[in-house]
C-alpha cells in the first residue's frame, strides 16, 4: 500500500509543480497579485509531498520491502542499517528522487528568504523553479519511478554495489546534488530578471548568496567524490578526468566564474550581460552533467546503468530549458546598461581575466568530454581522450589564474597602477620565494614545475594575507573585515593549499606494486613496510582476507595497518585499502590479488605526501563560499539604481 | 570611437585571442591524446596502429589468464569470440577482472603481436558490458557472417 501512496504523492507534487510553473508567471505578466501569491504555497505543498514520497522510499529500504523493485535491486537482508538508508540514493531512481527533493528544498528556501523582494520578481523566480521541477518530477514519475512493484515480492533482494557501501557514498551524492540543483536558483534569478525587463544590479545582489552556497556545496561534493575514489577504488588516485568527474567539474568552473562576475556586476554594474549568461550556463552544465551520468552515452567507471530513453528525456529538457533561457537572453540582454568605463589595470580587468580563464578551462574540459561522442557521430571511430590532454590544458589555463589571485583582491576598481599594488605584495613575493627555496632544499628531487607550483601556492596564501594586512592598516575599526572579505580570504587560501597539495603529491608520491609473502619487508620512501601475516575477517555481509602490515622507520614501528580483500556474499570482490593518514603524508596499503596459490600477494604500497592538502583546500573554499554568503550588505536593496558615477573608487 | 565601444572592442579582442589560442592548443593536445578503440578482429586484420597507444577491448578468454611465478607479470587473451589477442600487463589487475568478463586495456602492440598494456579497466558493475565491447562482438559476428559459429568455451 505504502509504495502506491508514494506514487500518488509524486503525482500530486507534479501537479503542484505545474501550478507553480504556470500561474505565478501568468500572474506576473498580467500583474495580478492573487495569482502571483500562489507561488509560495505551491512550492511548500510540493516540498511536503516530495518529502513524504522520499520518506516512504526510505521506509521501504529500512523495513526491507522487497515487493518494491527498486528496494529489491539495491539492498538485501544482510545490508547493515546505515547503508539501507543511503542505498535509497545508490542507483538511478532513488538518486533522482533525492535530486527532486533537493530542488524542491531550494525552492522552499527561496520562497522563505525572499520576503523582502518585490512580488513579481519572486513570482517569476519561483515560476522558473517550478518549470525545472515539472521536468524532473515528471521524469521521475514517468520513466524512473522508484515505487514500481516487483510481483511477486522477493524473499531477499540483490545487493547494493559494495563500492557504494561506504561513508563516502552516504555523503557524496547529497552534497553534489545540493550544488548542481542550487545553481537552479541563480538560473531562476537570471530568468526572472530577464522576464522583468529591468536588468539592473539588484537581481545580482539578491542572487549572490545563493550562488555562493550552491558552489560551496558543489565544491565539497566534488572533494568528497575525489576522497572516496582515493580510498575506495583502491588505486590511490584522487582525480581521473573521467567523464562523470568532468560532468561535475564543468559547472564548478563556470560557477567559480559566476561568483566573481556577480561581484563585479553587483558592485560596479559592469559585466551584466555576461553574468546573466554565466548564470544560465552554470545550471545548463548541471543539466548536461545529469545527462552524461544518467544516459550512458559516455563510457565511465561511475555512470549509472544506461538507458537511452532516460538520456533522451534529459537531453530534450536541457534543450528546452537552456534554449528558452538563451532566446529570452537574446531578446532582453541588449537592453542592458553598462557600468562606468574601466582602465586597463583595474580590478574589473583582472576579474575579466579570471572569467576568461575559468570559462575557457570549462570549454576545454567540455571539448575533451564530448569529443568521443562527436567522433563517433562523425564516423571517426570509437575514441577516448587520455588524461594527459586534460592535465596539459588545465595546467596551461590555471597557472596564470593562480598567479593573478592576490592581485585581484588588492587592485582598486576602475583604475589602479601596478606599482601601487606591488607595494603591498612585495613581502608576499619574498615569502613565496623563500617557501619555494625551503621546499627545494628539503626535497632536492622536486622537479622545477613543482617548485614553481609551490611558489605559486605560497604566493596565493601570502598575497591573500597581504590583503588582510592592508585592510588592517587602512580601514577603520569595525569595518576591517566583512563576511564577504573573510569568505574570499579563506577560499583563496584554500586555492593556495590545493595548488601546493597537488604539486607535492604529483611530484613526490611513490607508488610501488610489489609481490610480498608474510614476513617480507619492503622499503618505500625511507620507510620499511613489513607484511606480518594474513588473517581471516568476517563482516556483516562479507568475508575478507585481512593483511597485517607494520610501517617502520629505522626499525621503530610507527603504525599497524589492516587492508582487506573482501568477498561479498553476492560474489563481488572489493579492495579495502588501509591508509595511515597524516597532515604531511599518507601511507596507503592495498591488497592486490593472491598469487602463487595464495602464498604471496600482489600489494600496492603508496606514499602520498601532502595529499590531504588537496581536500583541505577544497574544504576551505567551501567555508569561504558559505561565509561570504552571510554578507549583510547582500540582503539589503540597492538604494541607487543608476551605475556609480565615474571616478568613484570603491575600495573593498 | 567612444570609450564604451573601445572597451567592448578590447573585451571582444581579448576573448577571441583567448579562445583562439586555447583552441589551437586544445586541438594539438587532443590529437596527441586520443586513443582509438579496436577489437581483436580489427587488430589481427592490421587496422590498429603499431607505434601508438590504443585501447583493446573484449572478453577475457576463459582459461587464458596466467601469472608469472616470480614477478607481477600477468598474461591473458582478449577475445571478441572470433579472434583473440594476447595481452601482457605488469601490475595489479582490477577486482572485477575475471575470465569471461569484459575488459578494456590501453597500451601498444610489440613486434610479436603481443599487446603490452599499461592500464587494464574492468567495470564497477559486473553485469555491464562496455558499449565498445558489445559493439565489437556484434561487429565480429556480422563480419564472420553465418558461415562460422562463434567459438564457445
Amino acid at each position: 500500500m505504502l509504495p502506491e501512496i508514494g506514487q500518488v504523492a509524486l503525482i500530486l507534487a507534479l501537479l503542484l509543480a505545474v501550478i507553480q510553473a504556470v500561474i505565478p508567471l501568468v500572474g506576473a505578466q498580467l500583474n495580478r497579485e492573487p495569482l502571483m501569491l500562489l507561488a509560495r504555497p505551491a512550492a511548500y505543498g510540493q516540498f511536503a509531498f516530495l518529502l513524504f514520497a522520499f520518506a516512504i522510499l526510505v521506509e521501504g529500504f529500512v523495513t526491507q520491502d522487497f515487493s518494491i523493485a527498486y528496494v529489491a535491486q539495491n539492498s538485501n537482508l544482510q545490508l547493515p542499517m546505515h547503508y539501507r538508508v543511503s542505498a535509497v540514493w545508490g542507483a538511478h531512481e532513488g538518486s533522482l528522487l533525492l535530486w527532486v527533493l533537493m530542488l524542491s528544498g531550494w525552492t522552499v528556501a527561496l520562497a522563505l528568504f525572499s520576503k523582502a523582494l518585490p512580488l513579481p520578481f519572486v513570482a517569476r523566480a519561483l515560476g522558473t523553479m517550478g518549470i525545472i521541477s515539472v521536468g524532473f518530477v515528471s521524469f521521475t514519475a514517468i520513466s524512473s519511478n522508484p515505487f514500481l512493484r516487483h510481483v511477486p515480492a522477493l524473499a531477499d533482494g540483490n545487493d547494493l554495489n559494495p563500492l557504494l557501501q561506504d561513508f563516502g557514498l552516504i555523503v557524496h551524492p547529497p552534497m553534489l546534488y545540493m550544488g548542481y540543483v542550487g545553481f537552479a536558483v541563480a538560473f531562476a534569478f537570471a530568468v526572472a530578471a530577464l522576464l522583468d525587463g529591468r536588468i539592473d544590479r539588484q537581481w545580482v545582489r539578491w542572487s549572490r548568496p545563493w550562488t555562493n552556497v550552491a558552489w560551496g556545496f558543489l565544491t565539497v561534493g566534488i572533494a568528497l567524490g575525489s576522497w572516496w575514489a582515493y580510498y575506495e577504488l583502491g588505486w590511490g588516485g584522487w582525480w581521473f578526468w573521467d567523464p562523470v568527474e568532468n560532468a561535475s567539474f564543468m559547472p564548478w568552473l563556470v560557477g567559480a566564474a559566476l561568483i566573481h562576475s556577480q561581484a563585479v556586476t553587483e558592485k560596479r554594474g559592469t559585466f551584466g550581460a555576461w553574468t546573466l549568461l554565466l548564470a544560465i550556463s552554470a545550471f545548463s552544465l548541471s543539466l548536461l552533467g545529469a545527462f552524461l551520468v544518467r544516459s550512458g552515452v559516455v563510457t565511465s567507471v561511475h555512470a549509472f546503468a544506461s538507458d537511452p530513453e532516460r538520456g533522451m528525456f534529459i537531453l530534450t529538457f536541457l534543450v528546452i530549458v537552456t534554449g528558452g533561457a538563451l532566446i529570452l537572453y537574446a531578446i532582453r540582454a541588449p537592453k542592458l546598461i553598462g557600468g562606468p568605463p574601466v582602465g586597463l589595470f583595474s580590478r574589473e580587468s583582472l576579474l575579466l581575466a579570471n572569467n576568461i580563464l575559468l570559462t575557457v578551462a570549462c570549454a576545454m574540459v567540455l571539448l575533451g568530454t564530448l569529443y568521443p561522442l562527436v567522433a563517433e557521430a562523425m564516423g571517426w571511430g570509437k575514441v577516448s581522450v587520455g588524461p594527459p590532454y586534460f592535465g596539459l590544458m588545465f595546467f596551461v589555463l590555471m597557472a596564470p589564474l593562480v598567479w593573478l589571485i592576490p592581485l585581484g583582491a588588492l587592485t582598486r576598481w576602475q583604475s589602479d597602477s601596478l606599482p601601487n599594488v606591488w607595494l603591498w605584495l612585495r613581502s608576499a613575493a619574498a615569502l613565496a620565494a623563500v617557501a619555494a627555496a625551503i621546499a627545494w632544499v628539503a626535497q632536492r628531487e622536486l622537479p622545477i614545475k613543482a617548485v614553481l607550483a609551490i611558489a605559486a601556492g605560497a604566493w596565493v596564501v601570502f598575497g591573500t594575507a597581504a590583503f588582510l594586512r592592508r585592510r588592517w592598516k587602512t580601514a577603520a575599526r569595525g569595518q576591517r573585515l566583512s563576511a564577504e572579505m573573510l569568505g574570499m580570504t579563506l577560499a583563496h587560501i584554500g586555492v593556495g593549499m590545493f595548488v601546493v597539495g597537488v604539486a607535492v603529491t604529483e611530484s613526490l608520491n611513490v607508488e610501488r606494486d610489489v609481490r610480498m609473502t608474510p614476513g617480507d619487508t619492503v622499503e618505500v620512501a625511507g620507510y620499511q613496510v613489513r607484511f606480518v601475516k594474513l588473517r581471516p575477517y568476517d563482516g556483516p555481509n562479507f568475508h575478507a582476507d585481512e593483511g597485517v602490515f607494520e610501517i617502520m622507520k629505522n626499525g621503530v614501528v610507527l603504525s599497524e595497518q589492516h587492508p582487506q580483500k573482501r568477498q561479498y556474499l553476492r560474489g563481488q570482490v572489493m579492495t579495502e585499502a588501509a591508509i595511515d593518514a597524516g597532515f604531511f603524508a599518507d601511507f596507503y596499503i592495498a591488497l592486490g590479488e593472491p598469487i602463487d596459490g595464495g602464498n604471496a600477494w600482489a600489494v600496492r604500497l603508496y606514499y602520498k605526501p601532502m595529499i590531504r592538502w588537496i581536500w583541505l583546500g577544497a574544504l576551505l573554499m567551501m567555508f569561504g563560499a558559505f561565509i561570504a554568503a552571510t554578507e549583510r550588505r547582500l540582503r539589503q536593496t540597492v538604494r541607487e539604481e543608476s551605475p556609480l558615477p565615474a571616478g568613484a573608487a570603491v575600495v573593498n | 570611437m567612444n570609450p564604451l565601444r573601445k572597451r567592448r572592442l578590447v573585451l571582444v579582442g581579448l576573448l577571441l585571442l583567448g579562445i583562439g589560442s586555447a583552441t589551437a592548443l586544445a586541438l594539438t593536445a587532443l590529437s596527441d591524446n586520443v586513443n582509438h578503440f579496436y577489437s581483436p578482429s580489427a587488430v589481427l586484420a592490421g587496422e590498429a596502429p603499431t607505434a601508438r597507444n590504443f585501447r583493446l577491448g573484449g572478453v577475457v578468454l576463459e582459461g587464458s589468464s596466467k601469472r608469472d611465478g616470480s614477478s607481477l607479470l600477468a598474461s591473458f587473451a582478449v577475445t571478441d569470440r572470433f579472434k583473440e589477442v594476447k595481452v601482457h600487463y605488469e601490475g595489479i589487475l582490477p577486482d572485477l577482472f575475471k575470465e569471461g568478463q569484459s575488459v578494456i586495456a590501453t597500451g601498444q602492440l610489440d613486434q610479436n603481436g603481443v599487446f603490452v598494456a599499461h592500464e587494464v579497466l574492468a567495470k564497477h558493475d559486473e553485469n555491464y558490458m562496455p558499449a565498445e565491447v558489445a559493439d565489437a562482438i556484434a561487429k565480429g559476428k556480422a563480419q564472420a557472417g553465418q558461415t562460422a559459429e562463434p567459438k564457445s568455451y
